[in-house]
């Protein structure tokens, strides 16, 4: 008879697993992780680095990468901040109620994720030029959306959506009517319960659709190119100044914005992530 | 608060949950609604909450009309099988939830609604814990929370679902002694479904034995045990045996033999004879039921045998002395001592 293991504290954070395997899958994950991520993204680092840290500041702070990472980084939040209010709205009708052409509706959702982006590039800007349907009709009011950073927004928009509603879907599907109706039983009316019951529940899930569809936003290339118009300080993004950089042969100068963007969109990811382990430590559950 | 149920009926797409089904819950009481899977227990009880409305009929809460009534309007306290806590809320912000919400004229002050909630918690054996989240609590734990926040708003009528459905039985027994003691200190009309009959007989002041969408008998456990008023209820309501029989110059008959027990009461003619299984007598004598021992088992003080009677081996159950020496095969002749009589439908 073997006598019980004394536990084993210290560098291990959770408790040993019953499910076998922890040594061989942790091996594969970190291998596999490094292959696909670490190691490329390491070696853009040091590229960057190789500039000396003078040389890094003065590539990091020109007025023209400081104004294209503003304009990526602004239209990117607030695009997510749109896409979290509609994506739950349509998750929310999605799941609620049953329509003719749900599933049709449903499958639709999906279209930006597999649209080439550059198709959906030169869609969105034939629509939102301003001769195109809906830019003409903005245009006698002075309102210009392509070429300019609403029309980034839009490009971010589109490309954002399915991922806070695929991930505010089921959890709101998870929801049971039992907690709407013990809410209602209490005397909350449909205002209060969906405030203060339904979507504090949803949190978890809305601010991990926010960081996927901010994520991707920042990261958005082709379609974001057609519509911007690309006018440096203006509606300039930094992924295209990025391209431009390569294509001036100035391979550090790319690498430098890269890794500012991905300081950046890591120390945020990071920080949502954090609040994420901590709702859930919490309240036992989320995503 | 009385609350009438009358004449309700209830369809979901055309199917009919209940049938023109008529229930007074007197004031005070501690009611339970029992039946089988699909009895449409569940759905009496979400009528009276307001949680569905009835195809036809009404329901009183005490002289008012409340059938038209929204959930919030009514004001009762709902417990749901799986507890339905608010898992991003503490279980004080639980318990105040139902005061919280109150428009600002009906709302207590915020003091009062914390000592409130407070006062709930130690009233269900909770405090200490109301800064914790329903998924640190134990099941029991979480259910208690749940009637705590249900009694919060003072209801006019409590109503659970299968409250304990979701615990274990040593967990189940506690809080049954427990609601019953609750009950018995704060008075709510209670109305809880269960289908787990020894809960109904044990706890409640009445039952309701419900059936496919119908109310099969309505009265005390003593009542429901003792006289059932049908075969069904007889069959549901505790362990029952059943023979087929005729009743003949004021006698049974079973399989053309007398069997020794005066049919008092008894209109001639077919049926089927209900007894239980601790209600019989073993006798030496010919007139009487005999058969041969198919099984048993033993069943806390007793042993429970399984008899194999008469030519088509019909099964029927008696409780014998642990240490009676009966054994495989061995052959028993009884009586019922006390019985029900349903004659056949014609
Ligand atoms: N929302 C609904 N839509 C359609 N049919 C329903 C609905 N709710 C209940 N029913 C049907 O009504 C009947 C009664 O259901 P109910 O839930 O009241 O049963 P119950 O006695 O509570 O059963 P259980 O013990 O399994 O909970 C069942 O046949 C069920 O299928
Ligand atoms: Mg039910």
């Amino acid at each position: 008879m073997a006598t019980a293991a004394p536990i084993r504290a210290g560098w291990r954070l959770k408790q040993p697993s019953v499910i076998p395997g922890f040594g061989l899958t942790l091996g594969f994950t970190l291998t596999y992780f490094s292959l696909i991520i670490l190691i490329p993204l390491i070696a853009l680092m040091l590229r960057a680095a190789g500039i000396g840290p003078a040389g890094f500041w003065a590539a990091a702070t020109d007025p023209r990468v400081l104004a294209s990472l503003r304009t990526s980084f602004t239209t990117a939040l607030i695009a997510a901040s749109i896409n979290v209010v509609f994506g739950t709205l349509i998750a929310w009708v999605l799941v609620r109620y049953r329509f003719p052409g749900r599933r049709v509706f449903d499958a639709i959702v999906d279209l930006p994720f597999a649209l080439p982006t550059a198709v959906a590039g030169i869609a969105l800007t034939a629509i939102y030029a301003p001769s195109g349907s809906i830019g003409a009709l903005f245009a006698p009011l002075g309102i210009r959306i392509a070429y300019t950073p609403i029309g980034i927004v839009i490009a971010m928009v589109f490309i954002g959506l399915p991922f806070v509603v695929r991930t505010v879907q089921p959890i709101l599907e998870e929801v049971s009517r039992e907690i709407e109706e013990a809410s209602a039983t209490l005397g909350a009316n449909r205002f209060q319960t969906i405030t203060r019951v339904i979507l504090p529940g949803l949190a978890p899930a809305i601010l991990t659709g926010f960081a996927l569809a901010f994520a991707r936003a920042v990261g958005e290339y082709g379609s974001v190119i057609f519509i911007a118009g690309n006018i440096p300080f203006v509606s300039e993004i930094a992924p295209l100044l990025i391209v431009i950089r390569l294509e001036e042969f100035n391979y550090t100068g790319a690498a430098v914005i890269a890794t500012v963007m991905l300081s950046i969109s890591f120390l945020m990811l990071l920080f949502i992530n954090l609040v994420q382990a901590w709702s859930r430590k919490r309240y036992g559950y989320g995503n | 608060m009385q609350v009438s149920v009358k004449n309700v009926r209830k369809e979901f797409d055309r199917f009919p949950a209940l049938h023109d089904v008529s229930l007074d819950i007197v004031s005070g009481e501690l009611i339970a609604l029992l039946g089988p899977s699909g009895s449409g227990k569940t759905t009496l009880l979400r009528l009276i909450a307001g949680l569905e409305y009835p195809t036809s009929g009404a329901i009183y809460f005490g002289d008012e009309d409340a059938s038209h009534k929204s959930v919030q309007e009514r004001n009762v306290g709902f417990v749901f099988q799986h507890y339905a806590l608010f898992r991003h809320m503490t279980i004080l912000e639980n318990v105040s939830f139902g005061l919280k919400v109150r428009p600002r004229e009906t709302r207590p002050a915020a003091a009062e609604i914390r000592r409130k909630a407070l006062e709930l918690l130690d009233l269900v054996q909770l405090s200490g814990l109301e800064k914790r989240y329903p998924n640190q609590l134990s099941g029991g734990q979480r259910q208690r929370v749940a009637l705590a926040r249900a009694l919060a708003i003072e209801p006019r009528v409590l109503l659970l679902d299968e409250p304990f459905g979701a615990l274990d039985a040593q967990v189940r027994r506690e809080l049954r002694k427990w609601l019953r003691e609750i009950h018995d200190r704060t008075g709510h009309t209670t109305v809880f479904v269960t289908h787990d009959q020894e809960e109904a007989l044990e706890l409640s002041d009445r039952l309701c034995v419900m059936s496919q969408g119908r109310i099969e008998q309505v009265g005390t456990p003593d009542d429901v045990y003792d006289r059932p008023a049908s075969p069904f209820v007889f069959g549901f309501i505790g362990e029952s045996s059943e023979l087929p029989a005729t009743v003949e110059n004021g006698e049974f008959w079973v399989d053309g033999r007398a069997i020794g027990v005066a049919a008092t009461d008894q209109a001639p003619g077919k049926g089927k004879l209900y007894f239980r299984p601790h209600d019989v007598d073993l006798v030496e004598a010919d007139a009487a039921l005999a058969g041969v021992v198919a099984g048993h088992r033993r069943v806390g003080g007793t042993r429970r045998v399984e008899l194999s009677v008469g030519g088509d081996h019909r099964k029927v159950e008696l409780d014998l002395p642990f240490d009676h020496p009966a054994g495989e095969k061995t052959r028993l002749a009884f009586r019922p001592r006390r019985w029900r009589f349903f004659p056949e439908a014609v």
